[in-house]
């Protein structure tokens, strides 16, 4: 037993003021109960098979591609009101922006190095997910095709580091002019 | 205080700084460890990124504008103000509070350097910051990403060496200094931009470099910055069997760079806009400029390319409806940036003056003429006879040659990444070789422009260690006060003045000038000023030399000096016969002092920098 929480009275504190803080804190009460049922329920051990992902980085990178390339700008505008050069012109600056970000923030790079077209041996024990079969998909590997889409890897991802108090659901902030 | 791990070099720059290192302890000879240093910073409200550059812009929030969450830094959690990317970009939106150009601020004899002058354009409310202020807030920001980094081996510990343009005079020279000084950088050397240049040159050539010049050569190094033009002069000398480089000459301070091309571009097209009736707004302006620039690359990288498109975004959420969309064609490239900065002109062309207007406002004194080719003229016209004295130079000093004729040539900055603008110049400098008969200059093949000056200088520390070769030089001009001469004067004139030679021509680092045996008066108790000059020409001047005339060619006028005698034991307004003694410091800045006839006592004598009142 730690010492600082060992006698009775530092006990009754804490108790005093975990009480408080979980009448307080919703988090904190969360916290607490999903520990204490954890403690009951620790031999059935289910684990998850899905996960929810942060959406933190997804916010981040959608305000990078507004921020350099428009990018949400474009997808929130009604294209069909708009000529085709119209349209032309702003894909520059969408396309010339995003493509800054996926430079400086992503490195991609083609899963298969062929030329589409190119007929394509996989062996034994390829990876399912970076190739995918497609039409005839039946006996077994080693399984020869032709390469439809080079497919796309990201080998690196850094984006920038975010402030603890940064309001990542902000993609891009109102401007007013003073 | 402990041995330093690393040479760290500066690149305290005009519109970008860049930090690299070297690794003392893990190289040896010409195998050298070295690195540029990532610098995090805000790239936007609450992202903090690494980039290899900090643009060398400061922001001055307004208390509702960022807030203190989105401006915490790795090291800081509340900083009062904004440094590079972000500040760039908040600048660009907000001008009034934006502080950029620091560095030209810092050697523009017109402003008091030391006062809260800048933003020039900001309301009374905006609270302020000096040119020397603003160059120390980057060197903190770089000072705390390294030692982020580094939490070992501090920046304070390391030997660091700063970068200043060769033009810069020793005021600005002793500004920087002092700013490095105030945020404890004391282990600090200053080296000149194109020297720098030229060790990244020799760095990279790893040990090569002595294959690629020879002795008589003579390397005419052009720094482009983003600010600034730097032109200096580099001889391939021998010393005991082995090749030595010497600085033989640094051209005029030139405020003229790569951003005044891209914004001349701008212009350019903004009055193509005019004339189809679309006006742009200064936010628009900006995005123009932007666009031109990456259409100028595109043109000028590729000959095939007769036209590139340019986008203006709208500032509104409506981007398709609101785009401006139009072009930049090569002819306007060719007409605007070739033929407008780089002209060809003759060796004998000089710039246009610098005649002003009576009424100027405040602001930066730009180059008046753009011709970046008309300002090497005139350099290397002055310059025709800065290695008539050195040994092996016989034959460049041919015959009527009118200018100074290099033979190999090394350019910097990143405007150079357009190869037309590098092939220009090369051809204008070799059509004056040939019109003297004098064979046409060898490339330097050089790299990195944008982040050479660091890796340079950073090499210069580990060579100053003995870790490798070294360009020797001293000081670039010779240094001159100003004396009444005992000429009877004449009713209703301003008495003769007389240049007495202080400091000669090539002083080294760490050495003193001899005493002038020539003596000056001081009032005890007031500060007296006294007129300083410099050339950078008169190589032969020793101390004690006197001028009784010059030409503005030959001599120019740099800012007062000034000494104060304290009264302690002496009677106020009485006149103390001193002699002024030269000295340049290890870091590198010129230090003068008045030396009583007797006493061991001396006084400091102070540059100016109040600018002109």
């Amino acid at each position: 037993m730690n010492d600082s929480t060992g006698g009775f009275f530092p006990r009754l504190m804490l108790a005093l003021r975990a009480g408080w803080r979980i009448l307080n804190d919703g988090d904190f009460a969360d916290g607490v109960q999903r520990r204490m049922q954890g403690e009951e329920t620790a031999v059935i051990e289910a684990k998850p098979a899905l996960r929810e992902t942060a959406p933190d980085a997804a916010l981040q990178l959608l305000a990078l591609l507004q921020q350099e390339g428009r990018f949400v700008d474009f997808l929130e505008e009604n294209v069909s009101a708009y000529s085709d050069a119209e349209i032309g012109g702003a894909a520059r600056v969408v396309h010339e922006g995003c493509r800054k970000v996926m430079r400086d923030y992503v490195q991609i790079e083609p899963v298969r190095e062929e030329a589409e077209g190119a007929r394509v041996t996989l062996p034994a024990g390829f990876d399912a997910a970076a190739v995918r079969l497609t039409g005839n998909v039946v006996g077994q590997a080693p399984f020869t095709g032709t390469l439809m889409h080079r497919g796309w890897r990201a080998q690196r991802i850094s984006l920038p580091k975010l402030a603890e108090g940064h309001d990542a659901r902000v993609l891009a902030p109102a401007e007013v002019e003073l | 205080m402990s041995e330093p791990r690393y040479a760290v070099g500066i690149d305290l720059g005009t519109t970008h700084c860049v930090m690299a290192a070297v690794d003392l302890a893990a190289s040896d000879r010409e195998a050298v460890v070295e690195r540029i240093e990532a610098i995090p910073q805000l790239t936007a409200p609450g992202a903090v990124e690494e980039r290899l550059m900090l643009p060398s812009f400061l922001y001055l929030p307004h208390s509702d504008e960022l807030r203190v969450e989105d401006r915490v830094l790795p090291w800081d959690p509340a900083p009062p103000f904004v440094v590079g990317e972000l500040a760039r970009s908040m600048g660009g939106r907000t001008p009034i509070r934006l502080v950029s150009s620091a560095k030209s601020w810092l050697c523009h004899p017109g402003v008091d350097r030391r006062a809260a002058i800048l933003p020039i354009e900001a309301p009374e409310e905006v609270t302020r910051v000096s040119p020397l202020q603003a160059s120390m807030r980057y060197l903190e920001h770089l000072r705390a990403a390294w030692d982020q980094q580094h939490p070992d081996a501090r920046l304070t510990e390391q030997d660091v060496v700063l970068t200043v343009p060769a033009s810069f005079d020793p005021v600005a020279r002793e500004l920087t200094a002092e700013a490095a000084a105030a945020v404890g950088l004391n282990q600090l050397v200053l080296l000149e931009e194109p020297q720098a240049a030229l060790y990244h040159w020799i760095l990279a050539s790893g040990g090569d470099w002595r294959k690629q010049v020879r002795l008589g050569d003579i390397i005419l190094v052009i720094d482009l910055g983003g600010g600034t033009t730097d032109f200096s002069l580099i001889a391939v000398t021998e010393h005991d069997g082995s090749l030595e480089l010497v600085r033989v000459a640094v051209g005029d301070h030139i405020l003229l760079g790569g951003d005044n091309m891209d914004l001349a571009l701008a212009h350019a097209v903004r009055a193509k806009l005019a004339e189809q009736g679309v006006t742009l707004d200064a936010w628009q302006l900006q995005g123009l400029t932007h666009g031109c620039r990456n259409a100028k690359e595109l043109l000028l990288s590729d000959a095939s390319v007769e036209r590139a498109p340019v986008v203006v975004p709208s500032r509104g959420s409506r981007l398709i409806g609101g785009t401006l969309r139009t072009e930049l064609t090569r002819e306007e490239v060719t007409c605007n940036l070739v033929e407008g900065f780089f002209p060809k002109v003759e060796a004998a062309a000089r710039p246009a003056g610098r005649a002003r207007a009576a009424l100027t406002k405040l602001g930066l004194p730009y180059a008046q003429d753009a011709a970046m080719t008309r300002h090497l003229a005139a350099f290397l016209g002055r310059q025709v006879g800065a290695t008539r004295d050195l040994h092996g130079f016989a034959e460049n000093a041919a015959q009527g040659a009118t200018f100074l004729h290099p033979t190999a040539v090394l350019f910097n900055g990143g405007v150079f990444k357009a190869p037309s603008l590098l092939e220009r110049t090369l051809e204008v400098l070799n059509t004056w070789l040939a019109a003297e008969g004098a064979p046409p200059v060898r490339l330097l093949a050089g790299m990195d422009l944008d982040l050479a000056v660091a890796r340079g200088a950073a090499y210069y520390g580990y060579a100053r260690r003995g870790g490798g070769v070294r360009i020797r030089g001293g000081t670039a001009k010779a240094y001159y006060v100003g004396v009444e001469s005992a000429m009877p004067a004449v009713p209703g004139m301003e008495p003769p003045i007389e240049a007495l030679c202080i400091a000669p021509f090539g002083m080294e680092e760490g050495t003193q000038a001899e005493l002038p045996s020539q003596e000056v008066g001081l009032v005890v108790g007031e500060p007296v000023r006294f007129r300083f000059f410099g050339s950078s020409v008169r190589r032969v001047d020793q101390v004690g030399t006197v001028l009784a005339q010059w030409t503005p060619e030959e001599v120019e006028e740099l800012e007062e000096i000034e000494a104060t005698l304290p009264a302690e034991d002496r009677q106020p307004g009485e006149v103390v016969p001193v002699r002024l003694h030269a000295a340049v410091t290890e870091v590198g800045t010129l230090r003068l002092e008045a030396v009583p006839r007797i006493g061991a006592e001396t006084w400091k004598v102070e540059f100016d920098v109040r600018g002109e009142e």
